[in-house]
């Protein structure tokens, strides 16, 4: 591969005595989009919160842009210039929805600024000053991608956008992530919608219990749908 | 129900007045108490010797230094506050992980510990500290003394200074946003636990500060702050530590409460505060302005 | 295993039994009462998990209601001691009900203005004796003067014997089957609620337990230093209890005693240094939360455990 963002190599995590990954590895190039696919407590999540450095315990590697992250805390991975977009979108019911956007600090130059943020996301600036959960399912997910734009990170990491959310919105969403991989931010997506994160990816990853057990080229995932649903189980 | 009128106007808002200065700092120090709280999820018990220092500060710095009240209203806060930050990074920071209660007493133990030093080194009998604005202003329905007058101002300031603080700036956002779910403002960016010490810190020297503007009312002893806190605990749980307004209003209201209770009825002044929390728990318990957490 | 268990016990009781012969009396009896004070504390930290940082006003009132029952109504000391824990008790429920509504911190300061509003109503009240107390409690002689109590060895006796009811009514308590659904509310309340059971009247009952016995404890103390004052209602008073059951190890059955008669003895060692002795107080509160917050005797424990491993 060209030009690695994101390397990560045997990489273990635990939640106090249970023991959820059990070696990751798997890399992402720069501009690319890439997704984690599997069942429900396949590892997905743990996997995106261990790069983000909040899971209780990890060993392994996490090279980002060169750099090991592994056994920094995580503001100082958020500083390397990735942002963490979780599955329950984490936005804050004492903030206003503008107050939500503005949170996350720069952490390098050529963030979005706030107009281009409502620019991408209208409805968001209509509703600036509402409390940030009296949004809808879908506004509160736009929220929640739509500030982490503003840090100037380069890797973004995306835990099941469109879970839960209507067709219409799931488009839009698929639309902005497009849009996002044109701007030449590297994404890696966690996505339960295999239909939806084969509109977006590059490359998928699967994984199963704690393991990244297969790796798909968009090219060829016409030819490997019985595969992926027996890995998905649906 | 007694015929207030009956009572002259003077005695009347006199004691209002005094329940009012009490309502201030019932306000300061729970609404330093709810922000800590907030934050650490721990009941600075230190939070009555904390308001001594901030006392305690201005008479040593007056009375070794000749340094006057108004630089001390600046100097004292800062100096405790300092303290305060040195007891979250020593203390406070490592026993986060454990039950909230270990907090508390932790805190306790600090509050015996600065308390028998002070009783220890200077006696439990207070100091005089010379009132800054003296004199007073006649109202026709009472005597006013200015200092008084304007000690309930700054603390109104002071408290609307820390709401607006909290409620409308970026380091406010910080704040709010880091009670509610402190691991991902972390994966944000943002250095939470600085922002923690930086909490208690303020908190403490809000304490401060309030000791500051009791010295020329009270007398400045060791003990001034206990018998305070038992208090404003009770304050506490009445206001729920939802809000900080919450805490503003129910501070200030049950001063006045308390003031009026001495003028109806004086032997229940002492406890009618309590009785305001016993009937708040049978129909509240979460406080008046707090959420059942 | 069991034979160590014994000998440790058979040891205890040795020691109970001589110890007036050997030890002032008087700071063992105060050494006794302190610890029914502490265990009744544990009762309801250890096994129903709420700290009760007011538990003076429980022991303070019953040693005010023995002093009032024995010495201004002139009646036997037995029925002193059954007033100090009646009080005790209806004041453990009428505090209970309303504290009990929230839990942990809130649970703690509740019970703390509650205290401090009894103290502030026994400063005024008339039958307190106010700032001064009740003084001069007499000792008469128990069961119609078939005991003799004037004299401290005797006291020490049935003291002993006082202390040990409340150490098995404990026991018995925790042993019971309303201990056990006791302890699986303080592990697992939600848990405990959805198999039926109703937390909240298990936890008032622990809580009006604890209150009697902290108010035997004080009716006896009474007894014993013939006076009640302001002090046994203090916020003071309820952090020593704390302190007590703390140094001795929260939630162990021995730790409260252990701690009790270690606090009394460094109070009677220090009292000459005046205040300094709070400071002391404080500065063990911070060194057991920092880092032995296990108590001496969950310490010693862990400590004993090792070696046995090892030997």
């Amino acid at each position: 591969m060209h030009d690695v963002l994101l390397n990560v190599d045997r990489l273990e995590a635990w939640y106090g005595e249970s023991h959820i990954l059990h070696g990751v590895g798997f890399k992402i190039g720069r501009g690319e989009l890439v997704t984690l696919l599997g069942r429900n407590g396949a590892g997905k999540t743990t996997t995106l919160r261990s790069i983000m450095g909040i899971v209780e315990k990890r060993q392994g590697s996490v090279r980002f842009d060169g750099q090991e992250t592994v056994g920094r805390p995580s503001d100082t991975i958020a500083r390397l210039g990735i942002a963490y977009c979780p599955e329950e979108r984490g936005i804050f019911s004492s903030l206003s929805v503008e107050e939500n956007l503005l949170l996350p600090p720069s952490v390098k130059p050529g963030g979005m600024g706030l107009k281009e943020i409502y620019g991408l996301f209208p409805n968001l600036e209509e509703r600036r000053r509402s409390q940030g959960t009296k949004l809808s399912g879908g506004e509160q997910q736009m929220l929640a991608i739509g500030r982490i734009l503003r840090t100037g990170a380069n890797l973004l990491l995306l835990d099941e956008p469109t879970e839960g959310l209507a067709p219409v919105i799931v488009q839009r969403i698929g639309e902005i992530i497009r849009q996002l991989k044109q701007r030449g931010f590297t994404i890696l997506l966690v996505e339960q919608n295999f239909r939806f994160a084969a509109t977006v990816a590059d490359r998928h990853y699967v994984m199963e219990d704690g393991r990244v057990v297969d790796m798909i080229e968009a090219a060829d995932v016409a030819q490997s749908v019985d595969k992926l649903h027996n890995y998905l189980g649906v | 129900m007694l015929d207030i009128f009956s009572i002259p106007l003077p005695a009347l808002f006199g004691q209002l007045l005094l329940g009012l200065i009490n309502g201030a700092f019932y306000a300061m120090l729970s609404l330093g108490l709810a922000v800590i709280f907030g934050m650490l999820n721990v009941i600075n018990f230190t939070h009555g010797a904390q308001y001594m220092l901030g006392a305690f500060a201005a008479w040593l710095l007056l009375t070794n230094l000749s340094i006057p009240f108004w630089a001390s209203l600046v100097l004292a806060p800062l100096i405790v506050g300092l303290f305060g930050v040195v007891i979250e990074r020593l203390l406070l920071k490592r026993i986060y992980h454990l039950d909230h209660l270990y907090g508390f007493l932790l805190t306790f133990g600090l509050a015996l510990v600065i308390e028998g030093l002070f009783q220890w080194k200077w006696g439990s009998s207070g100091a005089p500290y010379p009132a800054p604005i003296p004199g007073g202003y006649n109202l026709g329905f009472m005597f006013m003394p200015a200092y008084r007058g304007f000690v309930v101002v700054a603390a109104l300031v002071i408290c609307l200074a820390t709401w607006y603080g909290i409620e409308r700036t970026r380091l406010g956002a910080y704040l709010r946003a880091a009670t509610e779910n402190p691991t991902l403002v972390r994966a944000f960016g943002i250095n939470v636990p600085r922002l923690i010490t930086l909490t208690y810190g303020l908190g403490v020297a809000l304490a401060a500060l309030a000791g500051v503007l009791a010295a020329p009312i009270q007398q400045v002893s060791a003990l001034m702050g206990t018998n305070l806190v038992l208090v404003v605990f009770a304050v506490v749980v009445i206001g729920g530590m939802g809000s900080i307004m919450g805490s503003i209003v129910t501070g200030f209201g049950l001063g006045l409460i308390e003031g009026f209770t001495k003028v109806i009825y004086p032997p229940a002044s002492n406890t009618v505060i309590f009785v305001v929390m016993a009937l708040v728990l049978m129909v509240k318990p979460a406080g008046l302005f707090g959420q059942t957490k | 295993m069991n034979n160590q268990r014994y000998m440790f016990a058979a040891g205890l009781i040795v020691l109970a039994l001589i110890g007036p012969f050997v030890v002032y009396p008087v700071f063992l009896m105060t050494a006794l009462c302190f610890a029914l004070f502490a265990c009744a504390f544990n009762l309801l930290l250890g096994y129903a998990g709420l700290m009760s940082f007011g538990h003076a006003m429980f022991f303070g009132m019953g040693g005010y209601f023995f002093g009032y029952v024995v010495k201004t109504a002139g009646l036997p000391p037995e029925v002193g001691l059954l007033a100090g824990v009646a009080g005790a008790a209806l004041l453990g429920l009428a505090t209970g009900v309303l504290a009990i509504r929230r839990q942990g911190i809130y649970f703690a300061m509740i019970t703390l203005a509650f205290a401090q509003m009894v103290y502030f109503i026994c400063v005024q009240a008339p039958f307190t004796g106010g700032e001064d107390g009740l003084q001069g409690i007499p000792r008469r002689a128990l069961l119609g003067g078939l005991i003799p109590i004037e004299n401290d060895r005797a006291l020490y006796y049935v003291v002993l014997a006082i202390f040990l009811f409340g150490f098995a009514a404990i026991n018995r308590f925790i042993h019971s089957p309303f201990g056990q659904v006791l302890k699986a509310i303080r592990d697992n309340e939600q848990r405990a609620v959805s198999l039926g059971y109703e937390a909240d009247r298990y936890k008032l009952l622990a809580f009006v337990l604890s209150a009697s016995l902290a108010g035997l404890a004080g009716a006896t103390k009474a007894m014993v230093l013939q006076f009640a004052t302001l002090t046994d209602v203090s916020a003071g008073m309820s952090g020593e209890v704390v302190l007590m059951a703390l140094v001795g190890g929260l939630g162990t059955v021995l730790g409260p005693v252990l701690g009790a008669f270690v606090i009394v003895a460094m109070q009677n060692y220090l009292a000459s240094f005046g205040e300094f002795v709070l400071v002391i107080q404080g500065a063990i509160f911070v060194v057991i939360v920092m880092a032995f917050r296990k108590g001496l005797v969950g310490e010693i424990g862990d400590w004993w455990r090792a070696r046995q491993k090892a030997g």
